[in-house]
Parts: structure tokens; C-alpha cells; sequence
């Protein structure tokens, strides 16, 4: 059924030229006693109209920061120190507190990762969803409840569990209300961190296959960001690899999965224990991922790497394109590999 | 080493290959527990482990999978004898051990069965440093004694579960490890006591994608190298099947299929076998395009109706699921389920 060439889909491969999302240079750091860590330093990419780009690293790679910087909601002492987000032609780093206001939920949602802390457990689901419709001013009272009644059908929750409160909703229905308060404005571009990962396998699932057809009906477009790659196989355009605050590797889903280019890329695709096929002897990636107080010097992953050589702890690998549109940063990849 | 509490449960290269290498190391019969809730005068109670069978054979990782509230957290629980079963019976060495040692678990017993805990940032005291998390069960249960000799078998733990360098690590406190190398230390003090079984409560599913892999390789390192037999309590099928000789499907507190990894994932019978294996994104066969058949999430266990948990879910449900649980049917080698569809 799977051949190489179905697995993935190509068909959504061509966009306007010009992307709805543009991250440029973006850094972000947080202010700590013992100084600055780097979560998030000089990462770029685009987003395009109904593609989907996996954003992928492990925990503290500064993936959800990247997400909780596109919309301007980091707390202290998380700080945005540089680069550039331009939404359409706005670039959000430039945006006053009321057009912030009314660009979020409008234009980018978010579905975060934990339901459970997402919703307000005193107040009906109902009157959360219709809370968003309202305060951006998009209907009254009666035509809101109406709309949210809609969603919740949308997203495969029976309307009459308008007034029910989280408490009463299983996992997998909370996270469905929390998508369906991310619909609710119709925005264009959606954000969603780790939005399956505090659920069953089955009820995950459910919720991608439905995430998935969303996106097919209402056309929009998701920055989703995970510690799990296998999540991505499916619903991904192209996939971002994350490490240590940067981009290490962008390329469409299947040459992440097919011809991973980089080694820590590579590393991740032999950390998952396969379900088919002869059981074989995995080595994962040895060490831990870096401190970002003191980041390795040079190529950030040069500590784990099987192929580091001396030159490459001195220079940083810049992201360069080595072949159409499969980018990378590794010295592997670069004049300064080919001479050393 | 401890006194042998019984002849059997001294292990020496002779005895390995006779009767008692046949014999598993743990055997588990009908375990049952019920937790009674909603304060004196309720009559409520959470079936969270229903009639729960199976074996741990000697030197072997068998693995228990599972959704949360399946129940395979209380089995591990039940089997570390941190709390007392409502009934069923815990054969450990061929001894009934909740007969023999009614109330609290004996020393030896605990040092026998040690458990590894899922979130290795807990487990571990923060004011200490690591040599003392594994001092303490060294000289607890009197494995070592004399400063020099302690220290020696700390270095050796260290250097088993591969933590290197051995000095450096011992006087590390909790917060300047990875979760990796957390676990490694919980595993290395499960190790001090020199059991003959480990439960490992989810060990890898708290830790960063790339190093889970290094832990499981360590389970079955130690497996190999120091003979020690694994319950290995998972979410993850698949790392069930990288590490797991057998593999038991746990749901809403059943137990309800059990086989050889391999025959298991490749061969599942059991409906909600199915359906498990059809969500797991599975990146290396690509986009699965078979829809999952049975929708829904597991049922509350705050008293059951009777039958088959899954018959709610089930695409094939019978009007006899919903009566009575099917007992054990054997459907291949070593393969067996409990399910109305294979005969009864």
C-alpha cells in the first residue's frame, strides 16, 4: 500500500511564492542570575498557505519557544533579543499591545500542549470557546453560542456538551475543545505544541487523523511542534530539526525520513524501535543534549557527533541548501569539511 | 549476598541449568485489586486490576503493555508488594509469598524485587549526591560494609550502568544530571541489592527521544550480563517489542492477550491488540492509511459492568461479551488470549 513515493504527500509541494509566516534570525533569550541561555538562537524559516511544517527536537531545544515567541506571549525572563516575524506584511515583533490583542486567536491560534491547564475548570467549555468569538467582536451573545456549537460539532464533540465543564470532558474530548477554541476565528495559521502528547496512542490517533482533516476542509496552515518525529510522518509538509536553539536540518517530510542529512537528524531516526521488519540493535544518540548556558563551541552537536573533527568545535555551520530545498548545518555538508 | 530465604532462591552456575531454570522466577495468579473510594459509607470501588495471570521466566524481559488506567502500573506495584493485593497470588522461587509473608514484605524479598520508577526527577533525593542514593541500600541491606569496600561497589554500580567517569558521577547531586543519567543512577540503585527481578515502571517514557534507547540497551544489558529477569511496564508497543522476549496487552485493569513480541505484533488477536498496534505512528512504514476501527477511550473502572472491558469499543462485540469476561484461550505457541472470538 505505502510505496515510497505515496507515503508522503507531494501533492501540496507548490505555494505562492510568498509565505504566511516568515521567521528571520530570531533570537530569544532568558535572563538568568548565572546569564543569558540561548533557547533560541538565529533560527529562520517560512510557512506557507496549508502547509504544514513539523517544528521537532528534544526537550529544551527551544521549539516551544519559537512558538511562544510568534505569538508574543514569553514571560520573563524570556526576552526576544533579535530577528525579525513577519505575518503577511506585518512583522509581529513591531506589533503594539492592541493590535497584538487582535492579531491573536484572529490570525494565529495556539493549541497548547496540556488541555487540562489550557481550560479554565470553573467555567463551561461553551463559554470558553464563545469568550474568544466575543472579545475579538466578531458576533454577540446568541450568535456565538451558536458558533461554538458548530465547532464542537466540527471538532466531534456532541453540542450538547456546550455546558459541560473540563472536569466532566475525557483528555482526548478536552483537547478537542481546546482545537476547537483555536478554530473559532478562523485564522489562517495555527501553532500547536506537543498537541497529543499527554494522550493514549489511540485517542493521539484520533485527534491527528481529525487535526488532519481540519486542515484539509478549512485550509489552514500549522507550525506543529513535537519531541515525537513518528507524529510528523503523516501530517508534516516539511520538517525543521531542532537542537540546542537552532535549526539543524529543513527539508520536505520525506527527505527527513528518507535521506536524513545531518547526523543528529540521522541519530533520532535510529531512537525509534520499529513495529515491522527484522528487530534490530539501535544505538540512539550517545551523551545529552547541551546546556544552553554554555553552548558548545562551534557546531552545537560536535560532543555527540560520530564524525566531528577538530576544525568543526571552532567554526558554526551555517544552514545552507545542499540540495533543492533540503537544507542543512553541518560541516559534513561544507568546504570547511571537505578540507578537513 | 543475603541469607537465602529459601534453597531455591540461592542462585549458584550449577543450579542454573536444572529444574530451576525451567521454573519461572515469578509466577502471578488471578491478582486482583480493588480500591474502595467516595469515603465509609460508599460501596464504590475501582477495579484498577481484574484476574491478572501471567509469568516472569527467568532471565527473560517481558513486557506489559498498556494505556494509562489499563492497570499495568498497579500490577508492578502489586508484584514490589508496596501495597497488599485484594487477592491472588504472587509465587516468587515457587513460594507463595503473600501466605508466607502476610503484612510487610521481608527484607529479603525486597531485596530481591527491586522497582525502577517512571520519573527519574522524583525518585531521587535532591539534597544528596549520588553516592549516597547508592550507599544507602549497600548498607541497608548489608551488601557492603567498610568504607573502602562501599566506595568499590558504588564504582562498580557507576561503571555498570554507564556512568563514566565513576568519580566524577558518584559526587554529582541530582539537579547536574540529564534524565538519562538519572535513570541510570535509579537503575544503579535497584542494582546495590543485587536482585534477581526488576520492574521498571515506564523508565524510558519520561526521557528525551535520543537517550531512551540507551536505557533500553541497558535493560538488556543487564538482562544478559547479570541474569536479571525484567517486568518491563510500557505505553510504547514498539519499544515493547525491541527489548521485550514476551509482550502482555493490558486493558481497563484486564490482562488480555500475551505472547512472544514478535508473534504478538505481527499475529495480534486480541480486537483491541488491533486497534493499539493501528495508532502507533510507526515512521519507518511510512503514512498508515487503514483507519483505526473502534473509536472511544478506555472505560471508567469505578465499579465495572461485567464481560469483556473492551466490549464497548469492540467492532465485533457478541451479546456473551457483555456477560461474562471469556477465559484464556490458546490460539499458537505461547500465544494466548481472552477473547470470545477464539472459541469458548
Amino acid at each position: 500500500m505505502a510505496t515510497p513515493s505515496s507515503r508522503l504527500r507531494e501533492s501540496e509541494h507548490n505555494y505562492p511564492a510568498e509565505p504566511l509566516l516568515r521567521v528571520r534570525d530570531l533570537h530569544v533569550h532568558y535572563l538568568t542570575p548565572r546569564g543569558p541561555v540561548r533557547a533560541v538562537d538565529g533560527v529562520s524559516f517560512d510557512i506557507s498557505r496549508g502547509e504544514v511544517l513539523g517544528l521537532a527536537g528534544e526537550s529544551g531545544c527551544g521549539k516551544s519557544t519559537v512558538a511562544q515567541a510568534l505569538l508574543r506571549i514569553l514571560q520573563p525572563p524570556a526576552v526576544i533579543t533579535g530577528g525579525e516575524v513577519h505575518f503577511g506584511d506585518r512583522d509581529i515583533l513591531e506589533m503594539s499591545d492592541d493590535e497584538l490583542a487582535r492579531f491573536r486567536w484572529k490570525d494565529v491560534s495556539m493549541v497548547f500542549q496540556s488541555a487540562m491547564n489550557a481550560l479554565n475548570p470553573v467555567i463551561t467549555v461553551g463559554e470558553q470557546i464563545e469568550d474568544v468569538i466575543i472579545a475579538h467582536g466578531a458576533m454577540g451573545k446568541l450568535e456565538a453560542r451558536q458558533r461554538a456549537a458548530d465547532l464542537l460539532d466540527i471538532v466531534g464533540i456532541e453540542r450538547n456538551r456546550l455546558d459541560a465543564y473540563p472536569h466532566q470532558l475525557s483528555g482526548g474530548m478536552r483537547q478537542r475543545a481546546v482545537i476547537a477554541i483555536a478554530l473559532a476565528l478562523n485564522p489562517p495559521l495555527m501553532i500547536m505544541d506537543e498537541p497529543t502528547t499527554a494522550l493514549d496512542v489511540v485517542v493521539q490517533k484520533e485527534i491527528m487523523s481529525q487535526i488532519d482533516e481540519l486542515k484539509r476542509q478549512l485550509g489552514f496552515s500549522i507550525l506543529f511542534i513535537t519531541h515525537d518525529l513518528s507524529l510528523l510522518v503523516e501530517i508534516s509538509t516539511r520538517i525543521a530539526i531542532m537542537y540546542a536553539g537552532q535549526i539543524v536540518e529543513l527539508a520536505s517530510a520525506r527527505d527527513i525520513f528518507e535521506r536524513p542529512l545531518h547526523p543528529y537528524t540521522q541519530g533520532l531516526m535510529s531512537s525509534f524501535p520499529s513495529l515491522t521488519g527484522q528487530t534490530e540493535a539501535l544505538t540512539g544518540i550517545p551523551g545529552a543534549p547541551p546546556n544552553l548556558l554554555q553552548p558548545p563551541s562551534g557546531c552545537r552537536f560536535h560532543p555527540r557527533c560520530q564524525h566531528c573533527k577538530p576544525i568543526f568545535t571552532k567554526i558554526v555551520p551555517p544552514l545552507v541548501e545542499v540540495e533543492r530545498d533540503h537544507w542543512v548545518a553541518c560541516h559534513l555538508y561544507t568546504d570547511v569539511g571537505v578540507r578537513a | 549476598m543475603s541469607e537465602p530465604t529459601t534453597i531455591e532462591a540461592a542462585p549458584s552456575d550449577a543450579g542454573k541449568d536444572t529444574i530451576e531454570a525451567a521454573a519461572p522466577v515469578m509466577d502471578i495468579r488471578n491478582l486482583t485489586k480493588r480500591f474502595p473510594i467516595g469515603g465509609m459509607f460508599s460501596s464504590h470501588e475501582v477495579h484498577a486490576l481484574q484476574d491478572v495471570s501471567f509469568s516472569l521466566p527467568r532471565g527473560e524481559v517481558v513486557a506489559v503493555v498498556g494505556e494509562s488506567g489499563s492497570g499495568k502500573s498497579t500490577a508492578a506495584r502489586l508484584l514490589a508488594r508496596l501495597m497488599p493485593p485484594t487477592s491472588g497470588e504472587i509465587v516468587y522461587n515457587g513460594r507463595d509469598v503473600l501466605k508466607e509473608e502476610s503484612g510487610r514484605a521481608s527484607l529479603a524479598y525486597r531485596g530481591d524485587v527491586q522497582m525502577v520508577f517512571q520519573d527519574p526527577f522524583g525518585s531521587l533525593n535532591p539534597v544528596h549526591p549520588v553516592r549516597y542514593h547508592l550507599e544507602r541500600p549497600l548498607k541497608i541491606h548489608k551488601k557492603a560494609s567498610g568504607r573502602r569496600q562501599v566506595r568499590e561497589r558504588v564504582h562498580d554500580l557507576l561503571n555498570i550502568v554507564g556512568l563514566q567517569p565513576v568519580e566524577d558521577f558518584a559526587a554529582k547531586f541530582p539537579y547536574q544530571l540529564s534524565g538519562g543519567q538519572r535513570q541510570r543512577v535509579a537503575f544503579a540503585r535497584a542494582l546495590a541489592v543485587e536482585p534477581k527481578v526488576m520492574l521498571a515502571d515506564e523508565p524510558v517514557s519520561m526521557l528525551d527521544v535520543s537517550i531512551r534507547i540507551g536505557v533500553l540497551n541497558l535493560i538488556e544489558r543487564l538482562r544478559a550480563d547479570e541474569g536479571i529477569s525484567f517486568l518491563y511496564i510500557t505505553h510504547d508497543i514498539a519499544s515493547a517489542r525491541y527489548i521485550g522476549d514476551k509482550t502482555n496487552v493490558m486493558y481497563a485493569g484486564r490482562m488480555v492477550e500475551g505472547a512472544p513480541s514478535g508473534e504478538l505484533i505481527d499475529n495480534p488477536a486480541h480486537p483491541y491488540t488491533k486497534l493499539l498496534l493501528s495508532a502507533v505512528p510507526n515512521p519507518h512504514a511510512g503514512l498508515r492509511t487503514q483507519e483505526t476501527q473502534a473509536r472511544g477511550e478506555i472505560p471508567s473502572l469505578v465499579d465495572p459492568p461485567p464481560g469483556c472491558p473492551f466490549a464497548a469499543r469492540c467492532p465485533h462485540v457478541m451479546e456473551v461479551c457483555r456477560q461474562r469476561m471469556p477465559d484464556t484461550t490458546w490460539v499458537g505457541t505461547d500465544h494466548w488470549v481472552r477473547c470470545y472470538l477464539y472459541g469458548e
